[in-house]
């Protein structure tokens, strides 16, 4: 048996045995269940992605089942391995098994944990599914499972209205992109009569420029708009702008959730699914451009909210949105490998930080407002110094040549190859990518400043107040971006004393922070210059891959400088404790509201989606099935019938002479109308 | 089993039963009903397991003449083979979700055996006249379970499910007589291959239409449906969207395609039209809806609509689509209904506000509702999506236009469920009766499991469901062939690239 189906279906197994037996298996033997199955699979997973990096494995599918065979359209249960999938196995079951592990501390004081360790597993499950597959439908099949997985996850508790609105938000926000997912799945098929994904790669490059299709009465390009529909749901999935505002909201899940799903796997699967159909964007330059448009605008968006943001999930939340943005515009301009390089970092840092942030939300019980953070360096010195691996990661500190933490390899290898691509879109997105990093630096930094460093400003936090008098509050209620009413806090700790995590939540930050740090270093060989690594799994573009190692030192500089200019930003404004920020707050007013509320685009899809549609929904049923067909169909008839009857009635009057007059007038019709 | 003539059986089993149930007490009529119906599903797999997929196209034939060329003639193919096991398949169920009728149970039961005896005679019929009975008579029984055991405004719901029902049948029935007439015969599987004038085919598809189109039900002849399913009891609603609305789809694919292609491809504009009305308008209206059993109402004629469009796509994946469609939503939709019973048999309303947090102190139930929610959704692994990812498919190589009109069904239909199962299911408990309600008996659990097996495996392996029905499937495509649309992709490879067209034939094919 091939060690690929035990990973992919152990989860699911556990799901259904923690999920099922939930009460009568009892917290631990739930989560032992679920955790084991998890380590299990992330064993098996990483001899399968060092025998890549040997060299020398090919791609194998392992047929599992047949699914649907209807005429020409047959697709079929199946797991697919090679590089890419490889890469995509050791991200998503180890940081998934971290995330169990953590969650064991995180969650001790819920009441509905075998629920929630049976989701964690389900979402791997799909998530493992979704990578895996060797046809489109069965991707579509894994698109949509992590999808109600994270619904599910999101809305865990269940009785908080934000929470449920924040869930629902998410499935049918991502449904949007899933109809431009389900469209482009019916034109690949309609064009190459198949929805395997190796004979549709082999097909695609052929039919580069010189294919038309009609689409909703346009004529298109075919692979243009093939890989535009699908990319639209890679939009949705990874939340790229236009169809990102589900994300933030998503932070109502526990951070566990938020960590695993909504920053290294879940969130990335629009960029796996680029890379994975590489050779079809490739024949489709227009699509290309805009999926680099689409990133660096997204990438740029979501690091101007993020700087702005006083949640803590909010801010790593935008982060994430503005991390995928890169990797998207390294894969619009041809560098994939970059691209899932980026994945591949970003998923160790990005859930180090989001674990970190959760550790904090720990130690500061449940408050997640960091205006009422700061001094927790010295509370909680292990946290503090896995977040600060996971912020050197993210803003790419390192020396060319020596040494560097994560992001330094991945992010500058987009930047840089952004630039090299020497197109129009290309530059654009060099230049937004710049800035973004800038960005980067300064709210990643202003997130450490804020949290670990200046005075405690604990006394005014209601969480806190509740923990000193004893209050309890259901472990369920982990707030949200609730509003507190002095955004100027009085500094002082109330006599709290926050306390560092426990181990379960120790040991994934640690190892995390090895991943944060390390996993730029040595891999970046294999991904970013090794196409015998990729052996073929993506499109390999020989040009932009050679021309990134030959851009202007300045270039190569850019990155390290804009970096440190963001830090050296978040220190004069928060490290330094100055009143800088408010100032400048009050100075760009319109601009820092703008931002503060996420460019309005909640407030915009309220007024152009939702009300809309509640409104229309309204009418069709009271003016259109109630007042037109009720009324002038059978109520009509009914009407008709009754009133007629009436006449009828009045008709049979019994009068002799009526009836005489009747038939004389009769008579005198019939004949006028034979004689005229 | 050669010479048993076992549809004939199945038809019997129920009119016996009913028969029995007349003139017994509550109790006995309650286990009468139970074993008719559970001897019916025996029958019903047997028939399933003997069936000879790749034999001949008809199986099971019995014939015997009465009169005038009128004959009791029965027999299946794979279409009417999946539907009589759907409909043997929830009737044990819905005697079970009768538990909580207390008035005249005798009559209840013997009401739905008879209904059972007359949705398996409209599946299995090969005479015209006999399906004309079977199909009309299946007013009867349906009328008085809404007209007698329905809620506080069952009169006008059942006159108005009677009224708009027969307004079709009528014509259908004309058009049969003139049928009958020109083609000299009575049987369906001759006229299912006889060409009848082009001329004449339009009117007769039309006044086909009139009765199928009210049976499934499209926009906008609808509106009997909400009423309907609102004052039925929870058995009735089983039954109707579980079986009787599968007769107009089943009507379509065993009359209108096979009898009058050239008018169906003619008229196929005015079934996209009504169904990309339907999609949408029926969608946003169960978004706002406050009943529960009326938003399901709804979305029933959303994925009805989407039945339609598959049928008429003139090619496998979209009749094939169609057809699991319709027995997913008989299956999903039956669920949810037994869903709403089993809060409503507690509660008793249908006011979606006065539940909330059911989650809490129903978790069984709700795990079951979330499943059933999710098929409805259409989510990949269960029934829902094979069914609604064939139409579509089928349909956008008709047309791009229709395909994403009603694939937009899918983000309004989360919308809707997700919010109904958010306001039932999730949230604070807001009422303290509510609150106290008990989770799923074990009698619910026979009701919802056997249906939850069924939704997964059509899901995970729709390869049971679709094998009996490939042969029959590929013979009416071929029937259709002549007429069949050019799709609107017209997609064209430029010929200066020889070459490369030539590796790809595969493409080529698909711009025919």
């Amino acid at each position: 048996m091939h060690p690929i189906l035990v990973i992919v279906f152990l989860p699911l197994l556990a799901a259904i045995v923690a999920g099922l037996g939930n009460r009568m298996l009892g917290n631990v033997v739930a989560k032992s269940i679920t955790t084991g199955a998890l380590f299990v699979s992330a064993a098996l997973s990483w001899p399968i992605f060092i025998s890549y990096l040997g060299h020398g494995a090919e791609a194998t599918v392992v047929p599992v089942m047949k699914w649907v065979a209807s005429g020409a359209l047959t697709f079929d249960w199946a797991l697919r391995v090679d590089a890419l999938t490889a890469v995509m196995l050791v991200v998503i079951t180890s940081v998934s098994a971290l995330v169990h592990l953590y969650s064991w501390g995180y969650m001790a004081e819920d009441t509905d944990q075998p629920r929630f360790f049976a989701y964690l597993s389900l979402f791997t499950f799909a998530m493992l599914m979704l990578v895996t597959a060797d046809n489109l439908v069965q991707m579509f099949f894994g698109w949509e499972g992590v999808g109600l997985a994270s619904y599910l996850l999101i809305g865990f508790w269940f009785k908080k209205p934000s929470a449920n609105a924040a869930a629902i938000k998410a499935f049918v926000v991502n449904r949007v992109g899933d109809l431009g997912f389900m469209l482009g799945i019916f034109g690949t098929f309609l064009v190459f009569q198949t929805t395997s994904i190796p004979e549709i790669l082999a097909a695609a490059p052929a039919m580069k420029g010189v294919s038309h299709i009609t689409f909703l009465g346009m004529r298109l390009d075919t692979m243009t708009i093939l890989c535009l529909l699908l990319f639209v749901g890679a939009m949705g999935k990874s939340a790229q702008l236009g169809l990102h505002t589900w994300l933030p909201d998503a932070m109502e899940g526990p951070t566990p959730v938020s960590a695993l799903i909504h920053a290294a796997t879940m969130v990335t699967a629009g960029v796996f699914m680029v890379c994975r159909l590489s050779p079809m964007f490739e024949a489709a330059p227009v699509a290309l451009s805009f999926v680099t448009f689409i990133g660096a605008a997204t990438c740029l968006f979501a690091a101007t909210v993020g700087t702005t943001q006083w949640d803590i999930k909010r801010v790593i939340a935008y982060s994430t949105c503005s991390q995928l943005g890169y990797m998207f515009f390294a894969a619009g301009v041809g560098a994939y490998g970059a691209a899932m390089f980026h994945l591949f970092t970003h998923a160790f840092f990005k859930a180090l930080l989001f674990l970190g942030a959760g550790s904090v939300i720990h130690a500061m019980h449940h408050e997640q407002d960091m205006r009422y953070y700061g001094d927790l360096r010295k509370h909680i010195p292990i946290t503090f110094w896995a977040m600060l691996a996971g912020t050197l990661a993210i803003t790419g500190v390192g020396i060319a040549g020596v040494f560097g933490f994560a992001g330094f390899y991945s992010k500058d290898a987009i930047i840089e190859a952004a630039f090299a691509s020497g197109s129009e879109f290309g530059r654009t997105a060099f230049w937004l990518g710049a800035f973004a990093a800038l960005l980067t630096s300064f709210y990643s930094w202003r997130l450490m400043f804020l949290t670990f460093w200046g005075k405690a400003r604990w006394a005014d936090s209601e969480h806190i107040q509740h923990a000193v008098h004893g209050q309890h509050e259901s472990p369920d209620e982990e707030h949200g971006d609730t509003t507190h009413a002095n955004v100027h806090p009085h500094e002082g700790t109330a006599g709290y004393h926050p306390h560092e995590s426990p181990w379960s939540m120790l040991v994934p930050l640690v190892l995390l922070s090895i991943g944060a740090i390390f996993a730029g270093y040595v891999f970046h060989h294999a991904f970013l210059e090794d196409p015998e690594f990729w052996n073929g799994a993506i499109a390999w573009n020989e040009h932009i891959m050679h021309a990134m190692h030959e851009v202007p030192t300045w270039v190569k500089l850019t990155a390290t400088v804009v970096m440190l200019i963001g830090l050296g930003l978040a220190w004069l404004a928060y490290g330094r404790q100055s009143s800088l920020p408010g100032k400048t707050a009050e100075q760009l007013g319109p601009v820092y509201r703008f931002l503060y509320n996420k460019w309005y685009f909640d407030e915009l899809y309220n007024f152009l989606f939702v009300r809309p549609a509640f409104w229309l929904g309204r009418q069709f049923w009271k003016r259109g099935d109630e007042g037109l067909i009720d009324r002038f169909g059978p109520d009509g008839a009914a009407w008709a019938v009754e009133k007629g009857a009436v006449g009828a009635r009045l008709a049979q009057s019994g009068n002799l002479t009526t009836y005489a007059l009747v038939m004389l007038l009769g008579l005198v019709a019939a004949i006028s109308w034979v004689l005229v | 089993m050669e010479g048993l003539p076992i549809l004939s059986l199945m038809l019997l089993v129920p009119m016996v039963g009913a028969a029995a149930c007349l003139f017994s007490g509550d109790k006995a009529a309650r286990a009468i009903a139970l074993a008719a119906t559970l001897i019916n599903l025996a029958l019903g797999i047997a028939l399933w397991v003997n069936f000879d997929i790749g034999g001949p196209q008809w199986q099971f034939t019995e014939r015997a003449p009465i009169f005038a060329g009128f004959s009791w003639a029965l027999g299946i193919d794979g279409i009417a083979l999946m539907l009589i096991v759907l409909s043997v398949f929830l009737m044990p169920i819905c005697i079970l979700a009768s538990a909580s009728i207390d008035k005249r149970v005798g009559e209840y039961m013997a009401a739905f055996l008879f209904m059972e005896t007359l949705m398996i005679g409209v599946f299995a019929a090969q005479d015209l006249y006999l399906f004309y009975i079977f199909f009309e008579a299946g007013l009867i029984p349906m009328y008085l379970i809404i007209g007698i055991w329905g809620g506080q405004n069952r009169i006008y719901a059942a006159y108005k499910f009677f009224l708009y029902t027969l307004l079709g049948s009528v014509l259908m029935l004309i058009a049969m007589l003139w049928m009958v007439n020109e083609a000299g015969t009575t049987d369906i599987p001759t006229l299912m291959a006889y060409d009848f004038p082009v001329k004449a085919q339009t009117w007769l598809w039309l006044a086909f239409f009139a009765s199928f189109a009210v049976k499934m039900p499209m926009w906008p002849v609808h509106t009997w449906l909400p009423d309907a399913h609102v004052q039925a009891p929870t058995a009735g609603s089983v039954i109707l969207a579980g079986v009787l609305l599968k007769m107009g789809g089943y009507g379509f694919i065993r009359f209108s395609l096979p009898m009058f292609p050239e008018a169906s491809s003619q008229l196929m504009w005015v079934i996209f039209a009504l169904s990309m009305i339907a999609v949408v308008v029926t969608s946003l209206i169960a978004l706002v809806q406050h009943d529960m059993k009326k938003l399901i109402a709804y979305s029933s004629v959303a994925h009805m609509a989407i039945v339609t469009v598959g049928l008429f796509s003139f090619n496998v994946q979209g009749l094939e689509g169609s057809m699991i469609v319709m027995l997913s939503h008989g299956l999903v939709s039956g669920a949810l209904f037994l869903c709403v019973g089993v809060i409503y048999d507690r509660l008793h309303t249908r006011e979606i506000d006065r539940y909330g947090g059911l989650a809490i102190n129903m978790p069984k139930y709700a795990l079951f509702f979330m499943l059933f929610t999710m098929a409805s959704i259409g989510l990949p692994g269960t029934s829902g999506f094979v069914g609604e990812f064939l139409s579509l498919a089928g349909i956008y190589q008709v047309s791009s236009w229709v395909a994403f009109v009603c694939t937009t069904g899918i983000i309004l239909g989360a919308a809707y469920m997700l919010y109904l199962y958010r306001r039932i299911a999730f949230g604070e408990q807001k009422n303290a009766d509510a609150a106290a309600m008990p989770d799923l008996s074990w009698r619910e659990w026979l009701m919802l499991g056997p249906i939850a097996a069924a939704v997964l495996w059509m899901g995970v392996y729709p390869e049971s469901f679709l094998a009996p029905m490939r042969a029959d499937i590929q013979a009416l495509d071929a029937r259709l062939a002549r007429a069949a649309p050019e799709g609107d992709a017209r997609l064209t490879i430029n010929k200066t690239a020889p070459a490369k067209a030539a590796a790809e034939p595969a493409a080529h094919e698909g711009a025919h």
